[in-house]
């Protein structure tokens, strides 16, 4: 390798140079073109651009919100109820996948034949399936045979299970009447009282829980199988109970096997709650195509759901990033 | 059996719930399935049976239209021929055995004749548009040159996120991370309604060519990752190396860091693949009918199947399984072989 000094094409450092500013200008060049392109298609096809439809009334309804929305209520508005959507699916999803895929990723390593035979094929099955097959099936078992609201099956008259979803009961607290429990009941076409989660809502849950849980047992089962049977046969020689040594021994060292992989699923479970889309349930991307639709504003509304998710996405690993610096080993 | 199955009181106990729930569950799920299911394509019976029996019959009679989709159903054989003879050499492309001068040949003889077969136009064959290409042939069309052009995009990308060149590392990271930030359902949403603005009026290319596009940049950016994993655990003092004995930085790379990174790295990669055959079932949200958007024409369209479409759901999930699993056996198959020869 010839160190020669100047501009020479012999040069390693002008030749990264050259190379480098070839880059850029291409993907300067490329930029520029589409960016031409876009304008001159937009003004071909009388298409208007720019943010402000946000401010307009959104026209259109949305089955499920956690916050008050009408039609009447602006485009930011029915974005912010899809948004609250996605994140309600995201967060109920994780912490229900974690639970059991980390049980799930514990039975391959029972000593019970056919409790390891039966996690084996379960993560198989779920795995190989396209998640968005699984959430069509869950969403069409739902829809047929779950029984009408009249004649709706309830446990203790408490919890209810009908076409109109889920119905559980809620502590509620209100200054006057102090702290009470408000209990469904069907009260003519709809339940009253009450949480209720709609068949919408349950598909996806079901389909991404199931799916991703799968996930997560191989990667509890691999984080487990890091940690060298030794420490196990002199935990037992200390005197530890089997409780003791899982507790104390096994589960800090794999999670410091477990957590990054486990950070990229709960990234992917927060993705592929975007297929929401394929079953009506409203989350941001059903939100921004029904916007999409109604203004043509396609440019705006699809990077508005991809700046969601790259926010979604960089704080989640960023979360986790801090999480696995205090799990980690410390070095003296 | 003993030590299996009852080698203490609560694995006697496990074992003794798991076998109450299946006594529960089996005869109910065996009846469903088998006992009282309608086999023939009898639609009166199948409305007789419902709610007691499955309808497997619904799939004897449309499982041409749930395979092959929108396809002109008297051209089926030219799907069927097409998707045959490239399921075929990629089967033999995973060979050691086969790989020789020939199997690079037939990959240039194969390609076109897909797309020859598929589309029409010469040789008498009557054309057919590629919207109403469908089914299995259009999931593993996408599938496979998603694949075949992600995997060596995603070793450039790897290779320029590892190169000490800040403009060329910086334009390989923010790649691999947008990509990485959001939904492909965002991505095909962008092939679909964007690109057509982004290229010049009046010249926006057929959609099927956009969704593989916006495919194969989502793989590559997943698994430059899988491949940048390989690449760091490759110590740098072989690099020096090759450098020292004169070879250039291109030569190092090729015949020294990939061999050993990319064998480091099988497990994933095939993952990747997997991830990608399965993610092809998106497409349908953008109106392209692979077999899960085969599948929802074939019925929707008739009133009498219609209410059967949880057999055909099942239908076609055991061919997305048949598929995945096998790509699964293959990746551990691979890791055995590269174990032995590590090992030697």
């Amino acid at each position: 390798m010839s160190k020669a000094r100047g501009w020479s094409w012999r040069s390693q450092a002008f030749r990264g140079l050259v190379f480098q500013l070839l880059a850029v200008v291409l993907v300067a060049f490329g930029a520029w073109y589409l960016a031409h392109n876009t304008l001159a298609n937009m003004q071909a096809r009388g298409i208007r651009s720019g943010f402000d439809f946000l401010l307009q009334p959104a026209g259109f309804d949305i089955g499920e919100s956690l916050i008050p929305y009408d039609s009447l209520n602006a485009y930011w508005r029915a974005f912010l109820v899809g948004i609250l959507n996605t994140l309600r699916v995201a967060i109920t999803g994780i912490v229900l996948a974690t639970i059991l895929g980390a049980l799930i990723g514990m039975g391959r390593f029972s000593r019970n034949a056919i409790v390891r035979g039966l996690c084996y094929a379960y993560v198989e099955w779920f795995r190989n399936i396209p998640v968005l097959l699984q959430l069509l099936m869950w969403y069409l078992l739902f829809a047929e045979y779950l029984p009408p609201l009249l004649d709706a099956p309830s446990i203790g008259g408490v919890i209810y299970l009908s076409k109109a979803g889920l119905s559980l009961p809620v502590p509620t607290w209100s200054a006057a009447a102090g702290f009470a429990w408000s209990i469904p009941h069907p009260e003519g076409f709809a339940m009253e009282g009450g949480v209720s989660a709609s068949p919408e809502f349950m598909a996806v849950l079901m389909g991404l829980v199931l799916y991703t849980s799968a996930f997560i047992a191989e990667v509890v089962r691999a984080g487990l199988a890091s940690v060298p049977r030794g420490q196990l046969e002199a935990a037992a020689s200390l005197g530890l109970s089997r409780w003791k040594t899982t507790r104390l021994v096994i589960v800090p060292q794999a999670l410091r096997v477990i957590i990054p992989p486990l950070t990229s699923q709960y990234l992917n479970l927060t993705k592929n709650s975007s297929l929401a889309v394929a079953i009506g349930y409203p989350d941001v991307v059903s939100v921004a195509t029904t916007a999409l639709n109604n203004t043509g504003r396609a440019v705006e509304c699809i990077a508005l759901v991809m700046a969601v998710f790259l926010t979604t996405s960089l704080s989640t690993s960023a979360l986790m990033n801090w999480y696995n610096q205090r799990a980690a080993i410390k070095e003296r | 059996m003993r030590a299996n199955l009852f080698a203490d009181w609560k694995s006697a106990l496990a074992t003794a719930l798991i076998a109450l729930l299946a006594a529960y569950t089996l005869p109910t799920v065996l009846q469903w399935a088998v006992f009282n299911a309608v086999f023939a394509p009898d639609a009166n019976a199948c409305q007789t049976a419902r709610g007691t029996g499955a309808c497997w019959g619904v799939i004897v009679e449309k499982w041409r239209l749930i395979i092959f989709g929108r396809y002109p159903f008297d051209a089926h054989w030219r799907p069927e021929v097409a998707t045959l003879l490239l399921l075929g050499l990629v089967a033999m492309s995973c060979v050691r055995a086969f790989w020789k001068k020939w199997l690079a040949i037939l990959w240039l003889v194969v390609v076109p004749a897909f797309f020859l077969l598929m589309s029409g136009g010469p040789l008498g064959l009557a054309k057919v548009p590629t919207d109403q290409w469908g089914g299995l042939p259009l999931t593993v069309m996408i599938a496979t040159f998603s694949i075949l052009v992600a995997f060596p995009l995603s070793i450039l990308v790897a290779l320029g996120r590892r190169s000490h060149l800040p403009a060329i590392r910086t334009l390989c990271v923010v790649y691999v991370e947008l990509i990485r930030g959001v939904p492909l359902v965002s991505l095909l949403f962008m092939a679909s309604f964007l690109f057509p603005l982004f290229l010049p009026v009046g010249k926006s290319p057929d959609v099927l060519l956009r969704v593989m596009v916006a495919m194969t940049l989502f793989a590559a950016a997943y698994l430059a990752e899988t491949v940048r994993g390989g690449l760091q655990a490759i110590p740098a003092g072989q690099v020096e190396a090759a450098r020292s004995l004169g070879l250039t930085w291109w030569q190092a790379q090729r015949k020294i860091v990939l061999p050993q990174a990319l064998a480091l790295v099988v497990p994933g990669i095939m993952n990747g693949f997997i991830a990608m055959f399965k993610d092809t079932s998106l497409v349908t949200i953008v109106s392209l009918y692979e077999l899960t958007g085969a599948l929802n024409i074939a019925l929707n369209s008739d009133a009498n199947w219609r209410p059967f479409k949880i057999e055909g759901y099942i239908f076609i999930a055991v061919i997305y399984f048949a598929f995945c699993f096998a790509m699964s056996r293959y990746s551990l198959w691979i890791e055995a072989r590269l174990g032995e020869s590590r090992n030697r």
